[in-house]
């Protein structure tokens, strides 16, 4: 594809131009890679429906909301240290992120063996964060919350709590398994064969993405 | 494909960014463990939020290094959002004092 070398010397707004009106793809990305861009924008929509909603009930209610602070604190050592399995569960995650990122960077450079420990350290740092969250939430349910009231204040903060990180607990459940379905592949050779590691990218690209989502649930929600 | 290997950066400025999220991470925890209220947290959230999102998606998802024409495709339709987030900041708005107007009446 000579053309691509061509554009990518042009000007970036010319590189669009070139990019979306010449009789080629538009995107010199492969199309898995593209299409799970998509599939992403897709999900930015819905979590973003859910963060609005949540945004929107907090807004109107007029009984106090509960503090998430003193809500998911846990009594550690005789006392109440505010937000920490939340704090732990971001560091896991974030670190999760990183080994995905080496994995990726290992599968372009042909190095199986050290992209499927990543992808299998990443999986079970994820498979952590869903133990953590599974923690959370009997604790919640144990005290009382519901998705119709809880003992601290407006009843629709167990509701936004159950649909938001429920949705994104899903995301996380799903990733690992995903994660474990392409490290096998990588393990066996599958994609050596086929000749690109792609596809690590972009199951990258996914847990990347659950990452992202996490960034504004903890500022939203946790923080707020 | 053209651009035979994809993206191959060195190991080192994944390491960065990691350390960067963990540092941006724990600023946002101490924000509430020192109870920061008012316009200073909601500031400091925000910040290290959108610090945080940049650096996932420009380095670790590898947008930075994309061609525009994916950077516009999938970074834009998102700003729709903003006028969502607008309308429904207004409608909560208006239940509430509706609410007020109703009840406390």
């Amino acid at each position: 594809m000579a053309h691509d070398a061509e554009a990518a010397a042009l000007p970036p707004l010319r590189q669009v131009a070139t990019d979306f009106a010449s009789d080629k793809q538009a995107f010199s990305v492969p199309w898995g890679k593209a299409m799970m861009w998509i599939f992403l924008l897709s999900d930015t929509f819905i979590f973003t429906c859910f963060l609005t909603s949540y945004m929107n009930v907090r807004m109107s209610t007029t009984v106090p909301w509960p503090y998430p602070s003193q809500v998911f604190a846990l009594h550690i050592g005789g006392q109440d240290i505010p937000l920490i399995l939340i704090a732990i569960m971001t560091f896991v995650l974030i670190t999760s992120s990183g080994t995905m990122a080496m994995a990726v960077n290992y599968g372009y450079r042909r190095n199986r063996r050290n992209t499927v420990l990543l992808m299998v350290a990443t999986a079970a740092l994820g498979a952590t964060f869903v133990s953590m969250q599974a923690f959370e939430w009997t604790k919640l349910i144990m005290e009382g919350v519901r998705p119709w009231g809880n003992p601290w204040g407006a009843p629709q903060f167990g509701s936004a709590f159950f649909m938001i990180t429920g949705f994104h607990g899903l995301h996380v459940s799903a990733g690992v398994i995903y994660l474990l379905v392409v490290a096998n592949r990588v393990r066996k050779g599958f994609y050596e064969k086929r000749g690109s590691y792609e596809m690590v990218e972009i199951a990258g690209l996914y847990w990347h993405f659950v990452d992202l989502v996490w960034v504004f649930i903890f500022a939203f929600f946790y923080l707020w | 494909m053209s651009q035979a290997e994809g993206q191959q950066h060195p190991i080192k400025i994944y390491l960065w960014i990691w350390f960067l999220l963990f540092v941006l991470s724990t600023f946002s925890y101490l924000v509430d463990y020192y109870h920061l209220q008012g316009y200073l947290r909601w500031s400091l959230i925000i910040t290290f939020m959108l610090l945080k999102a940049g650096f996932i998606v420009a380095i670790f998802m590898h947008m930075a290094w994309e061609r525009l024409a994916l950077k516009f495709a999938i970074l834009i339709p998102p700003l729709c959002l903003l006028i969502l987030i607008t309308f429904m900041a207004v409608e909560g708005d208006y239940t509430f004092l509706t609410r007020g107007a109703a009840f406390l009446r």
